[in-house]
């Protein structure tokens, strides 16, 4: 399970590490969502990977952590308000600009500084 | 004081839901302009409890740490906290008496939730907490940073919010990787435990220390990681820019929090990692940032890279981990922020004149403007007789390294020259008759640099503070002590 979990957390990486790199927005955002599946995956394996463990002392023999998961919860919230906030800002850009890129038209008194 | 040093976090947080409740822009006003003069009582009160006694501890819930979040008020943070407030107060006000608050929407429930953001993030003695409260502080800028709209500013804005977005993960990834190496994220807990860790975990440990690091260094704009602040600020408006000055202290302050707490630097484990890297990149960001001075074609943009450069003086200062060094980069962080402010503030009501860009024909100015624009800039490349002077002579003083010296004196001989070609070109240049300013605008930057006036006259006794909060810092048993941890350290 540790494999399959690491390979997993490897390949959103990397998927998202991908996205980020391209010139236009659309993909640096999937990326960006790429990438916090991935960490939200890493932080619940900070309690160390276990099955069939709640995480509530008492109901079995040994309770899972359950900080990391209380970890996750907040990471999750913090990231899909971001991913929100990003895409509201990107189709404002869109909208203003008419276009997706995410670098300054050349030649424009932005490009050159 | 126990318990008020949880209302700079929560009296922000409060006005800034009531103030969206308001529909009429005068009650918000008045709403956030007293709700940021009480953060700077608050804030003045707290620092005079942490000059008289040890670090103080507020349980959030009354849960102990090291599971509970606990908020720690120190010398250290308590100077944040009247720095964030005192420089919040004043340019609120530049933002009322230019009408720029009423240029888009909600900016006053923002402003109060980035106030919000900051001081909880000085006073968080939780790494996961610190996180938490970066992230409020960064949505409330990404909306103050493209109020009033517009192309371009949008455009910076979305750069802006991926470069952080991506800085939040790696931090998460930072997080979770020290959690599972030592099972705690209560920074005193983790400066107990570090020493004591298995030979095995080093390695893991160290590359999570880097991150946490890399994370400081994209909100401090470190190079390599500084790309992001100069098309942020010169497109922001120049209110929210000047309080942005404050925000990109928060990378430094958090590197120096955790690099004396956690990582001290005889701490075996991570000795050959802090200084070793923050001193080059140190000086690496205050070259890059003097050669952005120059090749800088508008004043908005000339104040972002010289922003830059200010953050690589305080890191190079940071890097030295002497009582002397400290507080030289406390000094210099301390002027630095009001000089930045004022110096943002100038050049957005030489922008508001439609004088921006140093290669364009631009209105004339009025001489007021132009004598704040050169206060600011004597302030900013740091000349007698305002405060630059010793804090650079302090900086230089306590790091007598070669390159330390070649690199600030010649950054700021660049600097010299930039920011002359700009006055020059902008202030002196152009005929005609000159734009209006009306008096109350010019009230901020005067009072901003009148501030850097008195960080002069008082040099002393401030140098005398901030080198027992140095102390402090580089002892840190009485902050350990201050967080109650179970086992009794």
């Amino acid at each position: 399970m540790e494999v399959f979990f690491a390979l997993t957390i490897g390949l959103l990486t990397a998927v998202g590490i991908y996205l980020m790199l391209r010139l236009r927005s659309f993909p640096v955002i999937l990326g960006l969502t790429f990438l916090s599946y991935a960490v939200n995956l890493f932080i619940f394996t900070a309690g160390r990977l276990k099955t069939a463990a709640a995480p509530i002392v008492g109901t079995v023999e040994t309770p899972t952590d359950p900080l990391p998961q209380a970890l996750v919860l907040t990471a999750i919230v913090i990231s899909f308000g971001m991913t929100a906030v990003i895409v509201m800002m990107a189709l404002g850009s869109w909208l203003e600009l008419g276009h997706d890129s995410t670098d300054p038209a050349p030649g424009t008194p932005e490009d050159r500084g | 004081m126990g318990n008020w040093i949880i209302a700079p976090v929560v009296l922000p947080a409060f006005l800034a839901a009531l103030s969206l409740f308001t529909s009429r822009s005068t009650a918000a006003r008045a709403l956030s302009l007293g709700g940021t003069a009480a953060l700077l009582a608050i804030s003045i009160a707290l620092l005079h409890a942490a000059t008289e006694g040890p670090p103080q501890l507020y349980r959030l819930g009354d849960w102990p740490a090291p599971f509970g979040i606990v908020l720690v008020l120190d010398r250290l943070s308590a100077l944040m906290l009247l720095l964030t407030s005192g420089l919040a107060l004043i340019v609120l006000a530049q933002a009322i008496a230019t009408g720029q608050d009423r240029r888009g929407r909600r900016f006053h429930a923002l402003w109060l939730f980035q106030l919000m953001g900051l001081n909880g993030a000085f006073l968080t003695g939780d790494a996961f907490n610190l996180f938490v409260f970066f992230e409020v502080l960064l949505i409330a800028s990404y909306g103050l940073m493209v109020h009033g709209g517009g192309g371009p500013r949008i455009r910076a804005g979305l750069q802006y919010i991926a470069v952080n977005l991506l800085g939040s993960t790696l931090f998460l990834f930072a997080l979770a990787t020290i959690y599972a190496v030592t099972g705690t994220l209560n920074m005193a807990d983790l400066a107990v435990k570090l020493p004591a860790l298995p030979e095995g975990d080093h390695a893991l440990m160290r590359v999570a220390a880097v991150l946490l690091m890399l994370v400081f260094a994209v909100k401090g704009a470190l190079v390599p990681l500084q790309f992001w602040l100069p098309g942020t600020y010169a497109a922001a408006p120049g209110v929210v820019a000047a309080l942005f000055a404050v925000m990109t202290k928060l990378g430094a302050y958090a590197a120096l929090r955790f690099s004396t707490l956690v990582f001290p630097p005889d701490l075996a484990l991570t000795a050959d990692l802090m200084a070793p890297l923050l001193l080059p990149a140190g000086l690496l960001t205050l070259a890059i940032g003097a050669i952005g001075t120059l090749g800088a074609q508008s004043l908005p943009r000339l104040a972002a890279h010289a922003a830059v450069m200010s953050m690589g003086t305080v890191f190079t200062a940071m890097a030295g981990f002497t009582t002397e060094s400290t507080t030289a980069a406390l000094y210099y962080m301390i002027h630095s922020t009001l000089a930045g402010a004022a110096l943002f503030l100038t050049a957005d009501l030489a922008r508001d004149r439609e004088a921006e860009r140093v290669d364009t024909p631009s209105p004339r100015l009025p001489g007021t403007l132009a004598a704040l624009f050169f206060a600011a800039a004597i302030a900013t490349v740091g000349l007698p007789p305002l405060s630059g002077f010793p804090a650079k002579l302090m900086v230089l003083q306590a790091m007598p390294l070669w390159p330390v010296w070649t690199t600030v004196l010649g950054a700021t001989f660049l600097a010299l020259l930039a920011l002359s070609r700009a006055g020059s070109t902008l202030f002196w240049k152009p005929q005609g008759t000159p734009a209006t300013l009306p008096r109350t605008q010019t009230l901020a930057p005067t009072a901003l640099l009148l501030a850097l006036a008195a960080l002069t006259v008082f040099a002393g006794p401030v140098t005398h503070w901030l080198a027992t909060t140095a102390e402090t810092l580089h002892d840190p048993a009485p902050y350990i002590l201050a967080n109650d941890l179970p086992g009794g350290a």
